[in-house]
Protein backbone atom coordinates (compact mmCIF):
# COMPACT_ATOMS: atom_id res chain seq x y z
CA UNK A 1 0.00 0.00 0.00
CA UNK A 2 2.81 1.96 0.78
CA UNK A 3 4.99 1.12 -1.71
CA UNK A 4 1.84 2.19 -4.28
CA UNK A 5 1.47 5.47 -2.77
CA UNK A 6 4.94 6.35 -3.20
CA UNK A 7 4.48 5.41 -7.19
CA UNK A 8 1.42 7.68 -6.71
CA UNK A 9 3.06 10.91 -5.66
CA UNK A 10 6.34 10.28 -7.59
CA UNK A 11 4.67 10.08 -10.97
CA UNK A 12 2.57 13.49 -9.90
CA UNK A 13 5.69 14.90 -8.61
CA UNK A 14 7.45 14.28 -12.09
CA UNK A 15 4.07 15.59 -13.47
CA UNK A 16 4.61 19.17 -11.28
CA UNK A 17 7.90 19.71 -12.40
CA UNK A 18 7.63 18.86 -15.79
CA UNK A 19 4.61 21.27 -15.62
CA UNK A 20 6.55 23.60 -14.39
CA UNK A 21 9.99 23.22 -16.59
CA UNK A 22 7.86 24.11 -20.08
CA UNK A 23 5.38 26.45 -18.78
CA UNK A 24 2.47 24.30 -20.21
CA UNK A 25 -0.93 25.05 -19.65
CA UNK A 26 -2.03 21.18 -17.96
CA UNK A 27 -2.33 20.49 -14.28
CA UNK A 28 0.80 18.73 -13.02
CA UNK A 29 -1.45 15.72 -11.64
CA UNK A 30 -2.95 15.22 -15.25
CA UNK A 31 0.59 14.92 -16.98
CA UNK A 32 1.56 12.34 -13.86
CA UNK A 33 -1.60 10.36 -14.88
CA UNK A 34 -0.05 10.00 -18.37
CA UNK A 35 3.13 9.27 -16.54
CA UNK A 36 1.41 6.55 -14.85
CA UNK A 37 -0.42 5.34 -17.48
CA UNK A 38 2.74 4.47 -19.93
CA UNK A 39 4.23 2.79 -16.63
CA UNK A 40 1.43 0.60 -16.14
CA UNK A 41 1.41 -0.36 -19.80
CA UNK A 42 4.88 -0.77 -20.11
CA UNK A 43 5.02 -3.13 -17.09
CA UNK A 44 1.74 -4.97 -17.82
CA UNK A 45 0.55 -4.41 -14.55
CA UNK A 46 -1.45 -6.69 -12.73
CA UNK A 47 -4.05 -6.24 -10.42
CA UNK A 48 -2.43 -7.06 -7.44
CA UNK A 49 -0.03 -4.63 -7.53
CA UNK A 50 0.89 -2.03 -4.78
CA UNK A 51 0.08 1.09 -6.93
CA UNK A 52 -3.09 -0.72 -8.20
CA UNK A 53 -4.37 -1.34 -4.78
CA UNK A 54 -3.36 1.97 -3.64
CA UNK A 55 -4.77 4.06 -6.32
CA UNK A 56 -7.82 2.02 -6.32
CA UNK A 57 -8.38 2.90 -2.98
CA UNK A 58 -7.98 6.26 -3.53
CA UNK A 59 -10.42 6.25 -6.31
CA UNK A 60 -12.80 4.39 -3.82
CA UNK A 61 -12.83 7.76 -1.96
CA UNK A 62 -12.50 10.66 -4.68
CA UNK A 63 -15.37 12.66 -4.24
CA UNK A 64 -14.06 13.13 -0.14
CA UNK A 65 -11.07 14.62 -1.30
CA UNK A 66 -13.36 17.73 -2.95
CA UNK A 67 -15.74 18.16 0.13
CA UNK A 68 -13.16 20.99 0.99
CA UNK A 69 -13.49 22.84 -2.22
CA UNK A 70 -16.71 22.43 -2.68
CA UNK A 71 -17.37 23.93 0.41
CA UNK A 72 -15.83 26.98 -1.01
CA UNK A 73 -19.37 27.65 -2.58
CA UNK A 74 -20.35 28.97 0.93
CA UNK A 75 -18.19 32.68 -0.17
CA UNK A 76 -19.53 32.61 -3.63
CA UNK A 77 -23.36 31.92 -3.14
CA UNK A 78 -24.05 36.09 -3.63
CA UNK A 79 -22.05 36.06 -6.90
CA UNK A 80 -24.01 32.81 -7.71
CA UNK A 81 -27.54 34.45 -6.85
CA UNK A 82 -26.53 37.50 -8.92
CA UNK A 83 -25.18 35.50 -11.95
CA UNK A 84 -28.26 32.53 -11.28
CA UNK A 85 -29.44 32.65 -15.27
CA UNK A 86 -26.18 32.44 -17.28
CA UNK A 87 -24.58 29.69 -14.12
CA UNK A 88 -27.77 27.45 -15.08
CA UNK A 89 -28.26 28.20 -18.08
CA UNK A 90 -24.23 27.80 -18.86
CA UNK A 91 -24.31 24.37 -17.13
CA UNK A 92 -27.26 22.90 -18.23
CA UNK A 93 -27.17 24.08 -22.09
CA UNK A 94 -23.23 22.90 -22.61
CA UNK A 95 -24.16 19.74 -20.50
CA UNK A 96 -27.23 18.97 -23.27
CA UNK A 97 -25.20 20.19 -25.72
CA UNK A 98 -22.02 18.43 -25.23
CA UNK A 99 -23.84 14.48 -24.39
CA UNK A 100 -25.57 14.59 -27.14
CA UNK A 101 -22.45 15.33 -29.69
CA UNK A 102 -20.42 12.52 -28.16
CA UNK A 103 -23.20 10.17 -27.92
CA UNK A 104 -24.83 11.19 -31.93
CA UNK A 105 -20.87 11.29 -33.07
CA UNK A 106 -19.94 8.01 -31.59
CA UNK A 107 -23.33 6.33 -32.53
CA UNK A 108 -22.32 7.29 -36.26
CA UNK A 109 -18.88 6.34 -36.56
CA UNK A 110 -19.18 3.00 -35.03
CA UNK A 111 -22.17 2.37 -37.58
CA UNK A 112 -20.14 3.67 -40.36
CA UNK A 113 -17.30 1.39 -39.58
CA UNK A 114 -19.43 -1.68 -38.53
CA UNK A 115 -18.26 -3.21 -41.89
CA UNK A 116 -14.63 -3.33 -41.38
CA UNK A 117 -14.20 -4.22 -37.36
CA UNK A 118 -16.83 -7.02 -37.78
CA UNK A 119 -18.43 -8.07 -33.43
CA UNK A 120 -17.73 -5.71 -30.86
CA UNK A 121 -14.88 -6.58 -28.60
CA UNK A 122 -16.64 -8.10 -25.72
CA UNK A 123 -17.73 -10.77 -27.88
CA UNK A 124 -14.27 -11.33 -29.05
CA UNK A 125 -13.25 -11.74 -25.78
CA UNK B 1 -8.94 28.46 33.00
CA UNK B 2 -9.09 25.37 31.74
CA UNK B 3 -12.28 25.11 29.91
CA UNK B 4 -11.53 27.71 28.25
CA UNK B 5 -8.07 26.94 26.87
CA UNK B 6 -9.49 23.65 25.79
CA UNK B 7 -11.73 25.75 23.97
CA UNK B 8 -9.24 27.77 22.33
CA UNK B 9 -7.97 24.74 21.40
CA UNK B 10 -11.17 23.15 20.05
CA UNK B 11 -12.15 26.15 18.19
CA UNK B 12 -8.35 26.60 16.33
CA UNK B 13 -7.29 22.60 15.86
CA UNK B 14 -7.91 21.17 12.72
CA UNK B 15 -9.01 17.79 14.19
CA UNK B 16 -12.62 19.13 14.69
CA UNK B 17 -12.86 20.08 11.11
CA UNK B 18 -11.39 16.79 9.29
CA UNK B 19 -13.06 14.71 11.57
CA UNK B 20 -16.76 16.09 10.53
CA UNK B 21 -15.57 16.29 6.79
CA UNK B 22 -14.84 12.44 6.46
CA UNK B 23 -17.58 11.84 8.94
CA UNK B 24 -20.13 13.86 7.06
CA UNK B 25 -18.85 12.15 3.84
CA UNK B 26 -18.72 8.71 5.72
CA UNK B 27 -22.86 9.18 6.63
CA UNK B 28 -23.12 9.87 2.95
CA UNK B 29 -22.02 6.93 2.01
CA UNK B 30 -24.03 5.01 3.86
CA UNK B 31 -27.37 6.96 3.11
CA UNK B 32 -26.25 5.96 -0.76
CA UNK B 33 -25.63 2.15 0.12
CA UNK B 34 -29.51 2.26 2.03
CA UNK B 35 -31.19 4.45 -0.67
CA UNK B 36 -29.61 3.41 -4.12
CA UNK B 37 -30.84 6.50 -5.36
CA UNK B 38 -28.40 8.41 -7.82
CA UNK B 39 -29.41 11.58 -6.04
CA UNK B 40 -28.02 10.40 -2.50
CA UNK B 41 -24.15 10.88 -4.02
CA UNK B 42 -21.64 11.05 -0.28
CA UNK B 43 -19.76 14.47 -1.68
CA UNK B 44 -23.79 16.16 -1.97
CA UNK B 45 -24.74 15.06 1.52
CA UNK B 46 -21.37 15.94 2.88
CA UNK B 47 -21.17 19.46 1.45
CA UNK B 48 -24.40 20.31 3.04
CA UNK B 49 -23.55 19.04 6.15
CA UNK B 50 -20.15 20.79 6.44
CA UNK B 51 -21.35 24.02 4.98
CA UNK B 52 -24.28 24.39 7.68
CA UNK B 53 -21.50 23.71 10.38
CA UNK B 54 -19.20 25.94 8.88
CA UNK B 55 -22.08 28.62 8.39
CA UNK B 56 -23.29 28.06 11.75
CA UNK B 57 -20.26 28.76 13.26
CA UNK B 58 -19.41 31.55 11.56
CA UNK B 59 -16.11 30.07 10.53
CA UNK B 60 -14.73 31.55 7.29
CA UNK B 61 -14.09 29.27 4.21
CA UNK B 62 -10.20 30.34 4.75
CA UNK B 63 -10.24 29.04 8.24
CA UNK B 64 -11.77 26.04 7.14
CA UNK B 65 -10.03 25.50 3.85
CA UNK B 66 -6.09 25.56 5.72
CA UNK B 67 -7.68 23.03 8.24
CA UNK B 68 -8.76 20.56 5.68
CA UNK B 69 -5.76 21.26 3.54
CA UNK B 70 -4.75 17.64 4.19
CA UNK B 71 -7.85 16.03 2.92
CA UNK B 72 -7.45 18.25 -0.77
CA UNK B 73 -4.02 16.98 -0.76
CA UNK B 74 -5.56 13.94 -1.72
CA UNK B 75 -6.65 15.22 -5.04
CA UNK B 76 -3.11 14.78 -6.61
CA UNK B 77 -2.46 11.61 -6.21
CA UNK B 78 -5.90 10.94 -6.76
CA UNK B 79 -6.02 12.37 -10.06
CA UNK B 80 -2.80 10.24 -10.98
CA UNK B 81 -4.63 7.43 -10.20
CA UNK B 82 -7.35 7.86 -12.94
CA UNK B 83 -4.74 6.00 -15.37
CA UNK B 84 -5.89 2.85 -13.61
CA UNK B 85 -9.08 2.60 -14.64
CA UNK B 86 -8.00 3.71 -18.12
CA UNK B 87 -5.38 0.87 -18.03
CA UNK B 88 -8.10 -1.75 -17.20
CA UNK B 89 -10.39 -0.41 -19.93
CA UNK B 90 -7.51 -0.70 -22.91
CA UNK B 91 -8.22 -3.89 -24.18
CA UNK B 92 -11.96 -2.87 -24.92
CA UNK B 93 -10.40 -0.59 -27.86
CA UNK B 94 -10.38 -3.04 -30.31
CA UNK B 95 -12.03 -0.68 -33.70
CA UNK B 96 -13.40 1.62 -31.20
CA UNK B 97 -9.91 4.15 -31.02
CA UNK B 98 -10.54 6.60 -34.39
CA UNK B 99 -14.71 7.10 -33.15
CA UNK B 100 -14.02 7.27 -29.59
CA UNK B 101 -10.72 10.13 -29.73
CA UNK B 102 -13.09 11.99 -32.18
CA UNK B 103 -16.30 12.00 -29.74
CA UNK B 104 -14.59 12.76 -26.94
CA UNK B 105 -12.41 15.37 -28.44
CA UNK B 106 -15.54 16.55 -29.82
CA UNK B 107 -17.54 16.70 -26.73
CA UNK B 108 -14.69 18.20 -24.67
CA UNK B 109 -14.55 21.73 -27.19
CA UNK B 110 -18.46 21.57 -27.41
CA UNK B 111 -18.50 21.51 -23.60
CA UNK B 112 -15.72 24.42 -22.94
CA UNK B 113 -17.18 26.48 -25.61
CA UNK B 114 -20.61 26.45 -25.39
CA UNK B 115 -20.23 26.61 -21.48
CA UNK B 116 -18.14 29.82 -21.84
CA UNK B 117 -20.60 31.39 -24.50
CA UNK B 118 -23.57 30.92 -22.75
CA UNK B 119 -22.27 32.00 -19.74
CA UNK B 120 -20.92 35.24 -21.34
CA UNK B 121 -23.60 35.43 -23.74
CA UNK B 122 -26.45 35.94 -20.34
CA UNK B 123 -24.01 38.72 -18.74
CA UNK B 124 -22.25 36.40 -16.58
CA UNK B 125 -18.99 37.63 -17.06
CA UNK B 126 -15.37 36.58 -17.88
CA UNK B 127 -14.47 35.20 -14.46
CA UNK B 128 -18.06 33.39 -14.83
CA UNK B 129 -16.81 32.16 -17.92
CA UNK B 130 -13.54 30.60 -17.38
CA UNK B 131 -15.19 28.99 -13.83
CA UNK B 132 -17.66 27.17 -16.16
CA UNK B 133 -15.12 25.72 -19.13
CA UNK B 134 -13.73 23.09 -17.63
CA UNK B 135 -16.47 21.34 -15.26
CA UNK B 136 -17.01 18.57 -17.30
CA UNK B 137 -14.08 17.16 -16.12
CA UNK B 138 -13.22 15.25 -13.18
CA UNK B 139 -13.41 17.57 -10.09
CA UNK B 140 -9.69 17.08 -9.38
CA UNK B 141 -9.35 17.89 -13.03
CA UNK B 142 -11.70 21.03 -12.64
CA UNK B 143 -9.96 22.51 -9.66
CA UNK B 144 -6.35 22.28 -11.47
CA UNK B 145 -7.54 23.45 -14.97
CA UNK B 146 -9.99 26.36 -13.36
CA UNK B 147 -6.66 27.66 -11.22
CA UNK B 148 -4.25 27.04 -14.45
CA UNK B 149 -7.06 29.27 -16.69
CA UNK B 150 -7.59 31.76 -13.47
CA UNK B 151 -11.28 30.61 -12.76
CA UNK B 152 -12.68 30.41 -9.19
CA UNK B 153 -11.55 26.54 -8.67
CA UNK B 154 -13.78 26.19 -5.54
CA UNK B 155 -17.02 27.66 -8.17
CA UNK B 156 -15.52 24.91 -11.07
CA UNK B 157 -15.86 21.98 -7.97
CA UNK B 158 -19.14 22.89 -7.29
CA UNK B 159 -20.16 22.87 -11.13
CA UNK B 160 -18.59 19.57 -11.94
CA UNK B 161 -20.15 18.06 -8.50
CA UNK B 162 -23.60 19.74 -9.92
CA UNK B 163 -23.55 18.34 -13.50
CA UNK B 164 -22.32 15.17 -12.48
CA UNK B 165 -25.22 14.29 -10.30
CA UNK B 166 -26.92 15.46 -12.61
CA UNK B 167 -26.36 13.18 -15.16
CA UNK B 168 -26.37 10.31 -12.45
CA UNK B 169 -30.00 11.10 -12.19
CA UNK B 170 -30.85 11.98 -15.62
CA UNK B 171 -28.23 10.86 -17.72
CA UNK B 172 -29.89 7.76 -19.18
CA UNK B 173 -33.14 9.42 -19.36
CA UNK B 174 -31.89 12.05 -21.73
CA UNK B 175 -29.61 9.33 -23.84
CA UNK B 176 -32.97 7.39 -24.51
CA UNK B 177 -34.85 11.05 -25.59
CA UNK B 178 -31.97 11.24 -27.97
CA UNK B 179 -32.48 8.12 -29.25
CA UNK B 180 -28.65 7.38 -28.82
CA UNK B 181 -28.82 3.16 -27.96
CA UNK B 182 -25.51 1.74 -28.62
CA UNK B 183 -24.55 0.47 -25.26
CA UNK B 184 -20.68 2.04 -25.92
CA UNK B 185 -21.52 4.93 -27.35
CA UNK B 186 -24.15 5.56 -23.98
CA UNK B 187 -21.40 5.02 -21.84
CA UNK B 188 -18.75 7.63 -23.54
CA UNK B 189 -21.40 9.97 -23.63
CA UNK B 190 -22.43 10.20 -20.06
CA UNK B 191 -18.87 9.53 -18.95
CA UNK B 192 -17.56 12.61 -21.18
CA UNK B 193 -20.18 15.23 -19.33
CA UNK B 194 -20.63 13.65 -16.12
CA UNK B 195 -17.26 11.93 -14.81
CA UNK B 196 -17.28 10.11 -12.02
CA UNK B 197 -20.31 10.41 -10.58
CA UNK B 198 -22.25 9.67 -13.60
CA UNK B 199 -19.40 6.86 -13.98
CA UNK B 200 -21.30 5.25 -10.70
CA UNK B 201 -25.31 5.36 -12.44
CA UNK B 202 -23.98 3.86 -15.72
CA UNK B 203 -21.78 0.61 -13.76
CA UNK B 204 -25.22 0.97 -11.92
CA UNK B 205 -27.27 0.08 -15.00
CA UNK B 206 -24.51 -1.66 -17.48
CA UNK B 207 -21.16 -3.01 -16.98
CA UNK B 208 -20.05 -2.16 -20.43
CA UNK B 209 -21.65 1.73 -20.69
CA UNK B 210 -20.21 1.67 -16.67
CA UNK B 211 -16.63 0.48 -18.43
CA UNK B 212 -16.86 2.79 -21.74
CA UNK B 213 -18.44 5.39 -19.33
CA UNK B 214 -14.97 5.65 -17.20
CA UNK B 215 -12.80 5.48 -19.90
CA UNK B 216 -14.41 8.29 -21.15
CA UNK B 217 -14.08 10.42 -17.78
CA UNK B 218 -9.91 9.89 -17.99
CA UNK B 219 -10.21 10.73 -21.90
CA UNK B 220 -12.58 13.93 -21.06
CA UNK B 221 -10.10 15.07 -18.61
CA UNK B 222 -6.66 14.71 -21.35
CA UNK B 223 -8.86 16.09 -24.05
CA UNK B 224 -10.42 19.58 -22.65
CA UNK B 225 -6.42 20.07 -21.19
CA UNK B 226 -5.68 19.95 -24.44
CA UNK B 227 -8.70 22.38 -26.20
CA UNK B 228 -8.68 24.82 -23.30
CA UNK B 229 -5.30 26.61 -23.94
CA UNK B 230 -6.80 27.33 -27.55
CA UNK B 231 -10.46 27.80 -26.74
CA UNK B 232 -10.13 30.18 -23.37
CA UNK B 233 -8.02 32.67 -24.82
CA UNK B 234 -10.10 32.82 -28.25
CA UNK B 235 -13.27 32.66 -26.67
CA UNK B 236 -12.76 34.86 -23.27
Amino acid sequence: MLVGLIWLLACQLVGEVVVRLTDAPIPGAVVGMVLLFVVLRWRRTPDSAPVIRAGDYLLGHLQLFFVPAGVGVLAYLGALRAHALPVLVGMLGSWLLAIATVGWAVTALIRRRGGETGPAPEEIE
Amino acid sequence: MRGHDTWHWLTTSPLPWILLTVAAYEAGRRLRERTGHPLAQPVLIALVVVCLVVRLTGTSYDDFSSATSIISFFLGPATVALAIPLHRQTHRLRGLVLPMLVGVLAGAVVSVSSGILLVRVLGGGELLARTMGPKSTTTPVAIALSGRFHGVSELSAVFAILVGTLGAVVGPAVLDLLRIRERRARGLALGAVSHGIGTSRALHDDPVEGAFSGLSMGLTALATCLVMPVLVPLLV
